[in-house]
């Protein structure tokens, strides 16, 4: 199936059928991490840019590995050593590196929306690496492949979502991605993180975490962001942990053949106890290594069928 | 210098007047109005002939909420363009927020504005003065100081007067000057920085929510305070259904408040704000369907006695960035007649409504004498094509902002001429 997007900013965008594409096509491209000699020639001569204008680890590497290992070059450019803190604007930034010729921009930012000004003002393919507290929608990608690698299917399937929900844009994409394919998603935490009209979005909200566990087949466990948080909206990281955290009573109440997840950075002690985080149902490392996967698929697709 | 305004239909509810009829003005004042009233007037020299076939003829526009930006933000809007914008929407007369820079709080500032204005203004000026002194709510400013200047009013607005003690003092003190007090309602920590409507939008766009409840609590405050003092109280900017509910409810009551809104908040909704849409960013927000229709109510039912742009213009070093990052607010002047007059189509209002909420009731909020269509009042005057349609060009407009959420749109009907103190200032 041909895939004739020019850029990646949401799941809410994409049909089920391209999702099936895209998980498809990383299924392919995973086994490729696994070879003595991790690089094909496919984006050979293409650039792509990493534009994070918020500390990132994990996501960061990932494009930039996937990215390697498709043979494309790629320029990172960070929110402290860059034309950021002399005041230019998100804008003038990017016409400066659409005059570079770029293939692709993968951007990161902490204001929802900021990839979609670039997308409409750029003619490079522009990958949303999560915007504020709107979306994420390669975590959320990633997510549905491992999950569909570990139990066959999506569809069907209960998956609870525990924790800061208001101020996470993984939350988000991920309720719509799962919805889209035909799960369930449950969402559970404290009142004051539960954004307004959430079951609009797809998901059913509970107030206790062990009824959104009850049976669940995936839990995914989210960090508290503190750093989007605005006044206090939890007393303590103490209480926290005793009422929303996953302790393995909490997890044994779900279904047996759980899969526990998370997108990182863990919190060990609050929201997920280091019993669960490293038991034999967490599937947190795998995660990251279809992360590779799902974004050179992504990569393929948006940039590698371009000025052919 | 005579002025013929002929052969249109006027319309003035305060002069039980509605039909056809020339506006016939000398040395500024109009000194007859009736139907055929210029019958026997000879063109020639000194006489200047308006032809109003098929127009409305209204006692001229007032836009009772305005940003000039000038002094301090003469590259977003000055007073010269601002007027000039009125006048091209019809408007005969604006008052101006005191949210420059410096603030309007002192009679240096007001006095200069009344300088600019009547140097360079294409209409009449009318300025608000700040509430308190530098809008930060903690001391009164000079308002003795600021009536004798010429301000008109008093309002913070761009921001609320939080503290309720502080409130009641400026709705006590400002009476003694014939003052009005414009209210800007909001309660900040429950609006906590958000930057649009709260609901199932917001959290889809993952942007943060400003509740309605923000600004209807404010209005209860407000209410009640108009009620402990007697004393008039006008609420700016109303976008909610809890506001227009309550404020009815105030009204009922004879609590002396009043109420505007603005041409946005009654015609479109916060669906405007989609694919992060800055130019529909505004405080308060535009909201939900149900607070749209309520807004028409209220306006039909007269709970909201005012129509008022809050024309902000900005430019696009404030919008053309992240969302959150974009400044509040959009430009009104030029749109504000046409989007009003879909009303009347709509026959949401009537014409005469409409002469009241956006010439006859802003008027008598300020302490102002209504514009009349009537011998001895000034010539100020607004002729309406209803049946022009047009498309809402940015790029056209005489104010120096660009950002409304109405580009590209067809309106139908606007101002073919605008006429104040007997000179034609557009069109005619």
């Amino acid at each position: 199936m041909a895939f004739f997007r020019k850029d990646l900013l949401d799941i809410e965008s994409l049909s089920s059928e391209e999702v099936e594409n895209i998980l498809d096509t990383a299924a392919g491209m995973k086994e490729i991490s696994f070879r003595p000699i991790k690089k094909v020639p496919t984006l050979r001569g293409k650039t792509v840019i990493l534009l994070f204008h918020e500390p990132s680890t994990r996501t960061k590497m990932s494009f930039d590995v996937a990215a390697k290992r498709l043979s494309a070059d790629t320029h990172s450019i960070a929110k402290a050593s860059s034309s950021f803190t002399k005041g230019e604007t998100l804008v003038d930034t990017a016409r400066n590196l659409e005059a570079m010729r770029p293939d692709a921009i993968v951007i990161r930012h902490s204001s929802s929306g900021a990839p979609y000004l670039l997308a409409g003002r750029l003619s490079a393919s522009i990958i949303n690496a999560g915007d504020g507290t709107h979306a994420h929608p390669t975590q959320a990608l990633l997510d549905m492949f491992t999950v569909r690698e570990k139990k066959g299917k999506l569809a069907g399937l209960s998956i609870a979502i525990i924790g800061d929900i208001t101020h996470s844009r993984v939350a988000r994409s991920d309720i719509c991605g799962f919805t889209k394919m035909g799960a369930t998603v449950t969402v559970c935490g404290p009142g004051t993180m539960i954004p307004p009209g959430v079951e609009a979005l797809g998901a059913k909200r509970v107030r206790r975490v062990e009824e959104a566990v009850q049976g669940a087949d995936v839990v995914m466990m989210l960090r508290i962001q503190k750093e989007r948080q605005k006044g206090s909206l939890i007393p303590s990281e103490r209480e926290y942990a005793r009422v929303y955290g996953l302790n393995p009573e909490r997890a044994a109440l779900a279904a047996p053949d759980v899969l526990i997840m998370h997108p990182g950075p863990i919190n060990r002690g609050v929201e997920i106890s280091p019993e669960v985080a490293d038991g034999p149902y967490s599937i947190i490392l795998d995660q990251v290594t279809n992360g590779v996967a799902v974004r050179m698929a992504l990569l393929y697709l948006l940039v590698g069928g371009r000025g052919e | 210098m005579m002025l013929v305004i002929a052969g249109g239909w006027a319309l003035d509810p305060a002069q039980g007047l509605d039909g056809p009829a020339d506006v016939v003005a000398e040395d500024g004042i109009i000194t007859r109005v009736g139907k055929d009233a210029a019958r026997d007037i000879e063109p020639g020299p000194g006489v200047q002939v308006v032809n109003a076939e098929g127009m409305r003829v209204l006692p001229g526009l007032v836009d009772m909420h305005v940003h000039l930006r000038e002094p301090g933000q003469e590259y977003k809007e000055t007073i010269a363009t601002g007027t000039r914008a009125a006048a091209v929407g019809g408007f005969t007369a604006v008052c101006c927020m005191a949210n420059t820079i410096p603030v309007n709080d002192n009679a240096a500032v007001t006095k200069f504005i009344l300088d600019r204005a009547a140097a360079e203004g294409a209409v009449r000026v009318y300025p608000a003065a700040a509430a308190t002194r530098g809008q930060k709510g903690a001391e009164l400013a000079d308002f003795g100081d600021l009536a004798a200047a010429g301000a008109r009013a008093v309002s913070d607005d761009g921001h609320p007067v939080s503290d309720a003690g502080m409130m009641r003092r400026v709705l006590e003190y400002a009476a003694d000057f014939g003052l009005a007090v414009l209210s800007h309602p909001e309660d900040l920590p429950l609006a906590n920085g958000g930057s649009m409507n709260e609901g199932a939008l917001s959290t889809r766009m993952g942007l943060p929510g400003i509740p309605a409840a923000a600004e209807a609590a404010m209005v209860a405050r407000d209410i009640l305070l108009a009620q402990l003092t007697g004393l008039p109280l006008h609420l700016c900017h109303v976008s909610c259904f809890q506001s227009v509910e309550m404020i009815r409810l105030a009204k009922e009551r004879g609590v002396p408040v009043t109420a505007e809104t603005a041409p946005h908040y009654f015609s479109l909704t916060e669906d405007a704000v989609a694919g992060y849409n800055t130019n529909a960013k505004m405080n308060p927000p535009l909201r939900a369907e149900k607070d749209r229709e309520a807004v028409c109510q209220g306006l039909a039912d007269g709970t909201i006695d005012a129509i008022a742009s809050d024309h902000a213009p900005h430019s696009i070093l404030e919008k053309d960035l992240e969302f959150d990052q974009a400044a509040f607010g959009i430009v009104g002047l030029e749109t504000s007649l046409s989007l009003s007059l879909a009303l009347v189509r709509r026959g949401v209002l009537t014409l005469k409504q409409l002469v009241l909420a956006m010439s006859t009731n802003p008027a008598r909020i300020l302490g102002l004498d209504p514009p009349a269509l009537a011998p001895g009042a000034p010539a100020d005057v607004t002729v309406v094509d209803p049946d022009a349609q047009w498309v809402v060009d940015p790029e056209a407009f005489f104010s120096k902002g660009r950002n409304t959420p109405f580009a590209g749109m067809t309106l139908q009907g606007r101002a073919a001429c605008t006429v104040v103190g007997g000179r034609v200032v557009h069109g005619g």
